[in-house]
């Protein structure tokens, strides 16, 4: 006998339990409304450390954000803050410096490895009774024309939402399926990502290097508190002091690179590096990823909403994929719980195109400015580069254009959500 | 066939019927001829959502709170405010003077899952069926209608005792003639042309005249400005074109 499949009512069903998933998972069900997320992996796999090497630069704006829903107390002990940032050229002497005291006393961001920001919103919506989640689990089929969406899940189970958010990343299915065409462009690079060890402490500075094959990025993280697997193998070399590497090489020579054995890709890490923290060397495991600029047509359809990488995955080079991220969940949430509050279709397009006119602005710029920067950057022609030198040097001596391109990195520009000014839902 | 007395007039202007008429099926189309009513939704819910809720003395934060209040729309069109009513847990009667607007509201609510009662009436009607409600909204509709001091007087007569009347409306200023009727019928293209009389429009003073006299205590006007920016309405101190406006029977 076939069993009685299940039926769920929702108010919203989210397909991707990324972290910008799970984000706008707990600002909705910590204001009330019943969730559903749905992802593909299970849960345990998503916080192993292989499963994510990454950290991120989470800009000011977004640890906001990450206060408002209440997870970043859960995060903040393993929060570096970035006290200043130093851009440079190559080996070129020109370099533009941000500091944070050029703005207040506020850090300019923090960097938190991706696994402890998993495991933070992980542990605040299973706290939550609004939130359920189905891990390892995929939507099959939806239907989304009548006055409720429609979706069948690979167990058999119906759910019935008001709406559904796609938070799946770049190759989001759901939006596939919904007919949203995209522009995509790659980019001739691969990031390549590891931690790395090294002598001196970093002082909370992150350094982005624009080298011939791409950025170069050095990124502060916390102190570890025990030696790694490593580090009995080389009792002479750091542990303790820890950065996270954000590594751009050309796809030629990628390949090769991550295949090294660990003396001769912690060499060609040195020849990168340099020796200002004094010795340096690789922790772990590598990881790599294509490098490649995604926008969505549109972010909404009856009863759809795009977030995140779904909606536009940009290049890496600015650190500021997750954080447009959750400046899509500050403002989704707002539409959303703004609508069912006044007892609005919270589906309803009328509804979601306010969510679509606030994002796209903000999304458009930064994908032209950080893929401009990219091509004005990796490129090692003389005049260009003398150019670019220039520039950074003149927009260091220009204290108000300085401060707008902070802001921007900080997250605090332009007309924000309640929960990008640090204000309650 | 009425019992009370109204003197026999009526607030149905058939000129105003046959506009609305023509418009009937397009109602819940965000992007036809009511996509500004759409626009403008957001903040005049809010708007009533939080004056009821401090009337009524409900929970702000509850998801329905409005459970047990008997509410009537006049006017209701296609039940763009019915709709909300509903769901934050009102009984909710619509009315409205246009068969076709009462068809496409029901059609759209049973569609979603919303039980409303429609009718196809005036708001006289309804005192004649000696209907009473805690809440009387008349939003965009004084405007409309043939006799604005009969209107009003069935709105207060709908009205139990405690109860809670809204009224919104566009003002009779200046800058209304130029935003809310050259403005958004000719330059803008926003509202069919021919929408508005704008002589027929009421200052805040003049509603709120009529309902003391009727014995209501008015308790708040406010108003419901654009900002072309951000392409949306919000609720302020500026009364001078569109406004909403609180009254309470005792
Ligand atoms: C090299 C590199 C460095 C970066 N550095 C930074 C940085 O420093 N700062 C920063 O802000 N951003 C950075 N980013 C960008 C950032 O990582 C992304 O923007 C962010 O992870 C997007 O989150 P997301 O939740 O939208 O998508 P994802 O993280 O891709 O999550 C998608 C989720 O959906 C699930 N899923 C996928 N398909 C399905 C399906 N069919 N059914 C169910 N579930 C599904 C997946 O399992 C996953 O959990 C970097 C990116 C790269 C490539
Ligand atoms: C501008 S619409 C407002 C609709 C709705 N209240 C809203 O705000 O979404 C005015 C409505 O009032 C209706 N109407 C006009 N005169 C009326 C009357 N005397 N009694 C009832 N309805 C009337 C019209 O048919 C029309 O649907």
């Amino acid at each position: 006998m076939p069993l009685q499949n299940e039926h769920e009512e929702v108010d919203v069903l989210i397909v991707g339990g990324g972290m910008v998933g799970l984000t706008i998972a707990a600002a909705l069900g910590g204001a009330g409304l019943e969730v559903l997320v749905v992802d593909r992996s299970p849960p345990p796999h998503q916080t192993a450390p292989a499963f994510d090497g990454r950290a991120s630069a989470i800009a000011y704006g977004s640890r906001l954000v990450l206060e408002g829903i209440g997870v970043w107390s859960r995060m903040a002990a393993e929060a570096e803050p970035i006290l200043d940032i130093r851009v440079s050229d190559g080996d070129a002497p020109f370099f533009l410096h941000y500091d944070h005291r050029d703005l207040g006393e506020a850090p300019l961001g923090h960097m938190v490895e991706n696994r402890v920001t998993r495991r933070a919103l992980h542990d605040h919506v299973s706290e939550l009774g609004t939130v359920r989640l189905r891990a390892p689990g995929s939507v099959t089929g939806f239907d989304r024309a009548g006055s409720r969406a429609h979706a069948l899940l690979d167990d058999g189970t119906r759910v019935a939402a008001s709406i559904v958010i796609a938070a799946e990343g770049k190759r989001s299915p759901t939006r596939t399926a919904a007919g949203i065409r995209v522009t995509e462009w790659t980019y001739p690079q691969t990031g390549i990502v590891c931690t790395v060890a090294h002598e001196e402490p970093h002082r909370g500075i992150a350094h982005e290097r624009f080298l011939p094959a791409g950025p170069f990025a050095i990124l502060p993280i916390v102190d570890a508190d025990e030696p790694d697997a490593d580090a009995a193998a080389a009792p002479d070399l750091p542990w303790r002091h820890r950065s996270s590497l954000v590594w751009t090489e050309r796809n030629a020579i990628a390949p090769r690179i991550l295949e090294l054995e660990r003396p001769a890709f912690d060499e060609e890490l040195r020849r990168r590096f340099g020796d200002f923290l004094g010795a340096v060397r690789s922790v772990g495991p590598r990881w790599s990823y294509p490098l490649s600029v995604l926008i969505a047509e549109r972010y909404v359809d009856h009863r759809l909403a795009l977030i995140g990488d779904a909606a536009h995955a940009i290049h890496p080079i600015a650190g500021q994929g997750l954080n447009l991220g959750l400046r899509d969940v500050a403002a989704l949430a707002e539409v959303l719980v703004d609508a069912a509050r006044v007892g609005l279709d919270i589906g309803d397009l009328s509804v979601l195109e306010r969510y679509q006119r606030w994002r796209r602005f903000d999304t458009m710029t930064l994908t032209m400015v950080t893929d401009g920067l990219n091509r004005l950057f990796s490129n090692d022609i003389a005049p260009v580069r003398l150019v670019r030198d220039l520039g950074l040097a003149a927009v260091n001596r220009m204290p108000p254009l300085k401060r707008l391109l902070m802001r921007h990195a900080m997250g605090t520009l332009g007309e924000l959500p309640r929960l990008a000014r640090g204000q309650p839902l | 066939m009425r019992t009370w007395d109204d003197g026999g007039g009526t607030t149905l202007d058939p000129e105003e019927a046959r506009r609305f008429e023509a418009l009937a099926d397009e109602w819940w189309d965000p992007h036809g001829k009511f996509r500004p009513l759409h626009n403008f939704n957001p903040a005049r819910l809010g708007y009533l959502r939080g004056r009821l809720v401090g009337h009524f003395g409900r929970d702000p934060l509850a998801r329905r709170p409005l459970e047990g209040l008997r509410l009537v729309d006049l006017g209701c069109g296609g039940g763009l405010v019915a709709e909300p009513m509903a769901r934050l847990g009102a009984s909710v009667v619509g009315c409205d003077a246009v068969p076709a607007n009462v068809g496409a509201a029901a059609a759209h609510a049973a569609q979603a899952g919303l039980e409303i009662d429609y009718r196809h009436c005036l708001a006289e009607d309804l005192v004649a069926a000696g209907e009473s409600f805690d809440v009387v909204l008349a939003l965009e509709v004084v405007e409309h209608v043939a006799d604005v001091p009969l209107f009003l007087h069935a709105c207060r007569r709908l009205l139990r005792p405690g109860g809670c009347l809204v009224v919104a409306t566009i003002n009779r200023t200046a800058k209304s003639l130029l935003l809310a009727k050259i403005g958004a019928e000719y330059v803008l293209g926003w509202l069919p042309r021919g929408t508005h009389d704008w002589r027929r429009f009421l200052r805040p003073s003049e509603i709120a005249a009529h309902l003391r006299r009727e014995g209501l205590t008015v308790r708040d006007v406010t108003g419901v400005t654009y900002a072309p920016l951000t392409n949306e309405w919000r609720l302020s101190a500026d009364t001078d074109v569109n406004y909403m406006l609180t009254a309470t029977a005792g």
